[in-house]
């Protein structure tokens, strides 16, 4: 901990660690310094000069943004000279910007704006013409206005420093300084649009936002984003039911203000034209559409029959939907149905780590573990491609730690740009490359491992006893590749495990068919999916089942269906959703879709149409008993319902009985594709480096 | 080439070898014929805080422009940390009024050379460059070719001259940019990037090229050493004022009946600098003002010239000695026009990082512009003032001030010139009201 | 892209000057150079100069944008820049400037439709006390005058 030292700021004695900058010493004790450069975490630049302050016994202003608090320093926010220098910079900064607040895209969100009506003059003395230069867009996605710029620098640092991509420059000079792109007149990035973002002023604007609406004509609803399992925190802004925006500019969640391309754009496949809005039934070969008491009458019709009459089911759920309606459908299957076969898309073997963890409290990291530990191991996972927010976070901790990584991988990836070392090695073969790094290893004050789906089962077993050779705490973190991943397999969406990792064999069942063996299956009766589209890429064997399918779209699943129920999507429901490491957190409605239902809802309307009492479905009532029921769920309450991420603590022992590793198999996604929402999503497949490919650096 | 004769008034140390009009830049043998290399013999086998002492002693300031003591700067290197340490030679010659080093780099390489050796030893430095303006491609390839000699002789490379140390040396073009002679931006600029100042601290004697221990001086500054080395610290420190010794290149411009570079004693007198020296005002008009040190320094009024041209001297005048610049203006100059293309310049040359130096000097040198064609009202005369003053001290470098300063002082003192101008205005221009921010 | 084996040579030792791994301070002296050759910074040039330096093209944009001496579109053979800045100005090289633009037919920055002629208003080029002066390629040419440039102008014409 470094020495204590002891300054006065606006007349107040504040005691902080050596070295502080005076801004953020200020800003402990509740004093704002105005600032647009200045950005917590990134690099330092002192060049908006906004930050000025009176330092007693310093001759000039001194930027507080990079001046380190030292012993006995006498500083003044508010003096006179201070307010001087402020309505200097703000003057300057206004001659060249044009003056047209109401048409500016950023009009009542902008930084300048604010600081102008706190601290600047109400008149000004420039009457001279404008240095101007003309609006460009750079991808689909992103626009510039170097008329707007004020060149804080900070969506240079976010791309470079934050991302690693390094898409953005200053050319020029002098009043004619703008921003660049990479690549002269186009950019070619992430496309994430943090850029964008943290502009402080209007010029750098959404394509997919702009000119759309004013902050305060929109609903502001903080989710989780639907796309990868990393579970970034999102706040949709909403008009008349439509999403028009994406950010996290509150920071609430624990990715900060961090979204990829995906989670900031890609919520447009919610609005597609394509969305299914009426239920539909076949009816001589052809889905026509019905009214919703037709077709849920008609599911439970069916259900009803084939389960009296002993018939086959199968379910599959889905990687997406919430932790409420996995529980609620496996719950319906094994128990309104009777069958134990219940399973859904699995993209990593999580059951195996939980089972090697056996004994060892503490070991599954938690996001923020991944932002302070000392050294990571990635293994088999190109993580700015497929966990932008991990990806992100590793690089933070390197940023500000030097965190020591070290990756096995098949190929190159971005994370080399950084790591202590790389080693590139086949699937397969990483455990012999991963035993090469002991000694280096060793030498760190803790780890956190990071794995693919090219390790399971047996693989996984041996990393946990080489994690345990290296006399060092370690945690772990199994990837797995969709928002709800992670709580499905929690949930008990698999043939042989209740909710909580506990054997079927409990509820007296023995494990039914996986997903691959339910399509294989000729004699199969009904095939249920909830959310998922088993039959992209594969063909259903019996040709006389009863297929019921939930989703937004018609999918190749849904194309096959007897009948076909329109559903929401995550951000148009509530619930809760764990993430790839375990922590549980609230969806809160934010869009609306007519004629579409939750799927919560869906399963309890055809419970209730067929007599069956599964409790209430209430997202809130389900999640409930999932609290009371599920092993390590039980997460406190409040911070879960203030929009907290807790992380679940599931068991602590052998699992009973183990989903078999075989049919894992991973999405191969990449930061342009989202399976099947990123085929509705016009914005990923709009920009020139989609879909992008994996381990190419 | 030499491009002016020399004049008896002259001491000459630093150019003592140099004949008019020095058709060809003295080569190795010649330089060594007359003591070359005389004074790195001696310099290796003194220890390097022997020579810091004695460039200390010497009282010599960087002849770049700010004054710093050159022993001092060399003595804040920490010679016991594990990286490598550099020499940075800035030959970037971009302060407007200014054109000695290249009577250095053009006539006599050798001699810097030498001083770069003397200081590589001084710190630890084990490679060195020299930092040449674009514009002086001619001059960057004198020094190349010196360079090799040196390296052929054993002075550079491996194993100076048997010392057992190595030091290498290069010259590194500019490209174009008035700022890369601010020492930092400089060094960005070697490292390949903009020419963006960095932040300080830390001082390149902590962090300075490619993150390493680095001493920055001007080429002039590292010339004198040698001599100093030879004939010791003291003997150099008499030649000039008192803190600041020796002589330094003078570089007369402007309405001087004989313009030209000439070797002085720190603190000449200014007035004796035109009329002996530079054989007073042309056509035998009468002096107006005087931009002792380059363009950035407050200009002198005809009665302020009498003066010792000294940094402190300068400095308790309110002005500065600069970069030796010294531009001579007589009674007919037309003070607006040189304000304005003062203005220009750093407005061409501001580098764009910082709000109050990008945005301040577009906006002085608009105004400038519509004063000079005389399309200017008088509360014009006040912003001026007031914008200079906004930047003044709150600029992330010291372009700002170096833009700030002539503005400050030239409208202050010919503040009268200004506002004539206005009067005799062709037009009749209404004063500009002040404008709502937002224009509905 | 390939450069003059001359140049080549010269690339290969620049690349020496920099301490390991910080082979970028190469970057500005070889976009200078390969201008110098190739008439301008063109596309190509910066595809070639970043790759060969392992840096990204908008670490070169960036300092094109930036250095005055580094132009996109071809400069003439014989590049004419007049300094205009305070010494050359008492001195008349508003003047000269003006004549340079007359008798060429071209402004700041431009170049003649042969290509033989390219004209820039410079700030200081550090011939102050020889003023005015006029740089072409990189020759100076001091202490000028309206004839000596006539005539300049007129003997580098001629040499087509
Ligand atoms: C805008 C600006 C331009 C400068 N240009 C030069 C220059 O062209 N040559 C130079 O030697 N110093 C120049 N300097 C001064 C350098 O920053 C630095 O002080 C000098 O190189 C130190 O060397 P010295 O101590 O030997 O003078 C400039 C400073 C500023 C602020
Ligand atoms: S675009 Fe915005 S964020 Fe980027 S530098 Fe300009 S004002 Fe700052
Ligand atoms: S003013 Fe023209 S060369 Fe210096």
């Amino acid at each position: 901990m470094a020495d204590l030292i002891t300054l006065t700021i606006d007349g107040r004695k504040l005691k902080v660690p050596a070295g502080t900058l005076v801004i953020e010493a200020a800003k402990q004790a509740g004093i704002e310094i105005p600032a647009f450069c200045y950005y917590e975490g990134f690099s330092l630049q002192a060049a908006c000069r906004m930050c000025l302050v009176e330092v007693e016994k310093m001759p000039k202003l001194q930027p507080s943004c990079t001046l380190p608090a030292a012993d006995g320093m006498v500083v003044h926010t508010e003096s006179p000279k201070v307010a001087d220098a402020r309505k200097g910079m703000l003057e300057f900064l206004l001659t060249n910007h044009p003056l047209d607040c109401p048409v500016c895209d950023k009009g009542g969100e902008c930084e300048l704006q604010d600081m102008v009506f706190r601290y600047g003059a109400g008149e000004s003395r420039f009457t001279e013409i404008k240095y101007h230069q003309d609006e460009k867009q750079w991808s689909p996605l992103v626009y510039y206005d170097p008329a707007r710029c004020i060149l804080c620098y900070r969506c240079v640092r976010v791309c470079d420093e934050g991302l690693g991509v390094g898409a953005l420059g200053l050319t020029y000079r002098g009043v004619a300084a703008e921003i660049t792109p990479s690549h002269g007149d186009h950019l070619e990035c992430d496309e994430c649009g943090w850029c964008i973002d943290v502009c402080p002023v209007g010029a750098l604007t959404s394509g997919t936002y702009r000119y759309q609406s004013r902050p305060w004509e929109m609903n502001h609803t903080g989710t989780i984003c639907t796309h990868c399992a990393d579970g970034c925190k999102t706040t949709l802004s909403v008009r008349n039911g439509a999403i028009i925006r994406a950010n996290n500019r509150d920071r609430s969640g624990y990715n900060g203000e961090f979204l990829c391309v995906k989670g900031r754009f890609g919520y447009d496949f919610v609005h597609s034209g394509e969305r299914l809005q009426s239920p539909m039934i076949r009816k001589n070969g052809k889905l026509e559409p019905v009214s919703w008491s037709e077709a849920l009458a008609a599911v439970a019709t069916k259900f009803s029959e084939i389960k009296a009459r002993g018939g086959k089911f199968g379910v599959i759920g889905s990687t997406r939907t919430t932790n409420e309606e996995n529980y609620y459908l496996q719950k319906f299957a094994r128990q309104g149905l009777g069958t134990a076969s219940v399973d859904h898309h699995r993209t990593g073997d999580v059951p195996a780590l939980i089972d090697a963890l056996s004994g060892k409290t503490d070991a599954l990291a938690a996001m923020a573990d991944l932002y302070q530990a000392k050294a990571a191991l990635v293994i088999g996972a190109d993580l700015a491609q497929q966990h932008p927010l991990i990806a992100y976070q590793l690089r933070a901790n390197y940023r500000h730690h030097k965190m020591a990584a070290y990756l096995v991988n098949p190929g190159a990836s971005r994370e080399e740009q950084y790591a202590k070392k790389s080693v590139h090695a086949p699937p397969g073969k990483e455990m012999e490359a991963v035993a090469s790094l002991a000694g280096e290893l060793k030498g760190h004050e803790d780890l956190v491992v990071i794995f693919g789906a090219s390790l399971r089962g047996e693989g996984v077993r041996q990393l946990v006893s080489f994690g345990d050779t290296l006399g060092i705490p370690v945690k772990y973190v199994c990837l797995v590749d969709y928002s709800n991943s992670r709580g499905a397999m929690d949930m008990g969406l698999v043939p042989e495990l209740l909710p909580g990792y506990r054997s079927v064999r409990e509820a007296g069942m023995e494990p039914g068919l996986a997903l691959d063996e339910m399509l294989a299956a000729k004699d199969l009766d009904a095939l249920w999916a909830v959310g998922a589209n088993p039959l992209e890429s594969a063909e259903l064997a019996s040709s006389a089942a009863f297929v019921v399918v939930q989703d937004l779209f018609l999918t190749e699943t849904a194309r096959r269906a007897e009948v076909v129920l329109p559903a929401q999507s995550a951000y148009e429901k509530n619930g809760t959703v764990t993430s790839v490491t375990g922590e549980v957190q609230k969806l809160k409605a934010g869009a609306k879709v007519m004629g579409t239902k939750a799927d919560l809802e869906i399963m309890g309307l055809i419970a209730k149409e067929m007599g069956l009492n599964l409790g209430i479905w209430s997202p809130d009532k389900v999640f409930e008993e999932i609290r009371r029921t599920v092993r390590g769920y039980n997460i406190p309450l409040p911070v879960v319902a203030t929009g907290g991420a807790a992380q679940t603590t599931p068991v602590n022992g052998r699992v009973p009985a183990m989903p078999r590793p075989e049919h894992i198999r991973p999405s191969g996604d990449t930061l342009f594709t989202s399976g099947t929402l990123g085929r509705y999503s016009k914005r990923l497949s709009s920009v020139m480096e989609a879909p992008g490919e994996l381990f190419k650096g | 080439m030499l491009y002016n004769e020399p004049s008896p008034h002259e001491t000459r140390i630093l150019t003592r070898r140099l004949v008019y009009p020095q058709a060809e830049p003295i080569g190795y043998e010649q330089y060594a014929a007359q003591q070359g290399y005389e004074a790195l013999r001696k310099a290796l086998a003194m220890t390097p805080d022997a020579i810091i002492d004695e460039v200390k002693k010497s009282s010599l300031r960087g002849r770049g422009g700010a004054g710093f003591p050159a022993g001092m700067k060399w003595s804040f290197v920490d010679r016991k940390s594990p990286k490598p340490k550099y020499i940075v030679v800035n030959a970037d010659e971009g302060e407007p009024g200014t054109c000695k080093d290249r009577i250095i780099l053009e006539n006599e390489p050798h001699r810097l050379i030498e001083g770069c050796v003397i200081a590589a030893r001084a710190i630890g430095a084990e490679r060195g460059w020299i930092y040449i303006r674009g514009e002086y491609r001619r001059m960057i390839e004198t020094m190349d070719r010196a360079i090799a000699e040196a390296y052929q002789q054993g002075i550079l490379g491996a194993n100076v001259l048997g010392s057992g140390t190595r030091f290498d040396l290069y010259t590194h073009t500019g490209a174009g940019s008035y700022e890369c002679g601010e020492e930092s931006a400089l060094l960005e600029s070697l490292e390949g990037k903009r020419g963006n100042p960095r932040l300080k601290p830390p001082f390149p004697a902590t962090s300075g090229a490619f993150q390493c221990p680095t001493i920055v001086n001007n080429v002039e500054t590292f010339s004198a050493v040698p001599d100093i080395i030879m004939n010791g610290g003291d003997w150099y420190a008499a030649l000039g004022a008192p803190r600041n010794g020796g002589t330094r290149l003078f570089c007369l411009s402007g309405h001087v009946n004989k313009p030209g570079v000439y070797e002085l004693p720190m603190g000449y007198n200014l007035l004796r600098m035109i009329n002996d020296v530079g054989g007073g005002i042309r056509g035998g008009k009468k002096l107006k003002a005087v931009v002792p040190g380059g363009s950035s320094c407050p200009i002198l009024k005809a009665e302020e010239c009498d003066i010792a041209m000294d940094f402190d001297t300068l400095a308790k005048a309110g002005s500065m000695l600069g970069s030796g610049g010294v531009i001579i203006l007589d009674e007919t100059t037309d003070m607006v026009k040189f304000l304005y293309r003062t203005m220009k310049f750093y407005a061409h040359e501001s580098c764009g990082w910082c709000i109050p130096c990008r945005e301040g000097t577009a906006w002085l040198k608009k105004i400038l512009e519509r004063l000079d064609a005389g399309v200017g009202v008088s509360k014009d005369l006040d912003m001026v003032d007031q914008l200079a003053q906004s930047m003044f001290g709150r600029t992330f470098c010291a372009l700002g001030d170096a833009a700030a300063m002539p503005a400050m002082s030239i409208i202050r003192k010919f503040r009268a010139e200004f506002e004539e101008r206005i009067r005799s205005a062709q037009v009749f221009i209404p004063a500009p009201e002040t404008r709502p921010l937002v224009v509905l | 892209m390939t450069f003059s084996p001359q140049l080549e040579a010269k690339f290969a030792d620049l690349i020496t000057h920099y301490p390991e791994g910080r082979q970028k301070g190469a970057l500005i002296p070889m976009l200078l150079y390969a201008q110098d050759e190739v008439g301008a910074v063109t596309p190509e040039v910066i595809a070639e100069v970043a790759s060969r330096l392992n840096v990204k093209p908008v670490e070169v944009e960036e300092v094109i944008g930036y250095y005055t001496m580094l132009w996109r579109h071809k400069r003439g053979k014989h590049h004419i820049q007049v300094c205009t800045n305070l010494s050359c100005m008492l001195a008349g090289g508003e003047e000269l400037y003006a004549q340079v633009s007359k008798k060429l037919g071209i402004g700041h920055r431009e170049t003649t439709p042969d290509g033989q002629f390219s004209l820039e208003e410079t700030e200081c080029l550090g011939a102050c006390s020889w003023a005015p002066a006029v740089l072409v390629n990189y020759d100076f040419h001091m202490k000028m005058t309206p004839e000596k440039l006539d005539r300049l102008i007129e003997s580098l014409g001629s040499k087509q």
